[in-house]
């Protein structure tokens, strides 16, 4: 088979059977991807991943442009895309145009009255996980640091309160406070760099 | 809102925002409850669809948006905004990845990036929480307590890895038999 064809199929079931995005992607990629067609190697996969994850946007069109740019040139990283994005759109097209039809009868308005509670759950289910995995030493030793140290590990928690703050109080925008996050970030990193270097 | 308009917004979106999932939802409902395209409720609403169906949070939330204000085209559009950013990017990066994985100043600015989205989601979460315990048009004591006992047990459940569709399954079920069972005692 036409491997851009391969590509476009193998990424539009991938991009099929995955739901929640993200992570859940990541051991179909490594079956299929790797395994099976050989696009990757078993050991690209940690670095594609850490790639995804310090690159803009949605980490599923992150690894399947990659694949495919490896497989198969430009060409090859478009049809990998097109083909992870299409059956979500195909989906929510059909769904967002019944959502949208009879979201005002009463049965499907109190069966979202109990899916916003839901959902908040999991969102908040998702901010614990995104805080556990944040690099980041434990409180108990921060408090235990000294001077230039102790600002360097209690740098992630500040930084965690001021964006929220930011946002919540000052009422900045998004980008606004991911921007001075990384510039701060940049900052005391190399910073940091330095002072282990001497 | 034009087609052009809306595929900015979501290159926008698409361009500032790291990390999977719910990593892209602040951004989102900042821009898409500040201009009206849809209410804070609606938007969560849509969460729940999203986990319930396949393939990313952002595509899924553009082509719906897009769906929602310009119709078709406005989906195209609005999905070609959020993926075309990444797209750009990982090609020009696949290139020189070697040297991109090793770079101080990426590694830099993702040690600050990393926090701060923490710090966003969870306002984004607090905005959400607004809406889910604040709801209009509900007698408040009642579903307030209905929604705070939902809350606490599918938050339960999901750190006990229960599969989301499962409890958005669940959830809608519970939604129903405490709006019903409060309609019928009158206080809804």
């Amino acid at each position: 088979m036409n491997i851009r064809l391969d590509l476009f199929i193998t990424f539009f079931k991938i991009g099929a059977f995955t739901f929640g995005g993200g992570y859940a992607m990541v051991p179909l990629i490594q079956e299929e991807a790797a395994a099976r067609k050989g696009w990757i190697s078993e050991s690209d996969m940690p670095d594609i991943l850490a790639i995804s994850e310090s690159t803009p946007g949605p980490i599923a069109i992150n690894c399947a442009t990659f694949v495919g740019y490896k497989a198969a040139g430009v060409t090859g990283s478009i049809c990998a895309t097109l083909g992870v994005v299409l059956p979500s759109f195909l989906i929510i097209a059909l769904l967002g145009a019944l959502l949208d039809r009879y979201r005002d009868l009463t049965p499907v308005k109190y069966a979202f009255f109990g899916i916003r509670a839901g959902v908040l759950a999991l969102i908040v289910r998702a901010l614990i996980s995104m805080y556990k995995k944040c690099p980041k030493q434990r409180l108990s030793d921060v408090l235990n640091c000294k001077g230039a140290a102790l600002f360097l590990a209690a740098l992630p928690y500040a930084l965690m309160c001021t964006a929220f703050a930011l946002v919540m109080f000052a009422h900045l925008s998004s980008i606004a406070v991911l921007a001075l996050c990384a510039g701060i970030g940049l900052l005391t990193y190399l910073y940091s760099l330095g002072r282990t270097e001497k | 809102m034009t087609l052009v308009s809306l595929f900015f917004m979501f290159f926008k979106i698409g361009l500032f925002t790291f990390g999977g999932g719910y990593a892209m939802l602040p951004l989102i409902s900042e821009e898409i409850t500040r201009r009206g395209l849809l209410s804070a409720e609606e938007l969560t609403n849509f969460v729940a669809v999203s986990e319930s169906t396949p393939g990313p949070f952002a595509v899924n939330i553009a082509t719906y948006v897009g769906l929602h204000t310009a119709g078709l085209a406005g989906s195209v559009c609005a999905t070609l905004g959020v993926v075309l950013p990444s797209f750009i990017v990982i090609l020009a990066v696949a290139h020189i990845y070697e040297k991109f994985r090793r770079s101080r100043v990426v590694a830099g600015i993702m040690s600050g990036l990393r926090p701060a989205v923490v710090g966003l989601l969870a306002a984004a979460a607090v905005g959400i929480a607004k809406t889910v315990f604040f709801q209009s048009g509900f007698v408040l004591s009642a579903a307030l307590a209905a929604s705070a006992l939902i809350f606490a047990l599918i938050l339960y459940l999901s750190l006990k890895k229960v599969h989301p569709i499962k409890l958005i399954i669940l959830s809608a079920g519970l939604g129903m038999a405490v709006m019903y069972t409060l309609s019928a005692l009158g206080c809804a």
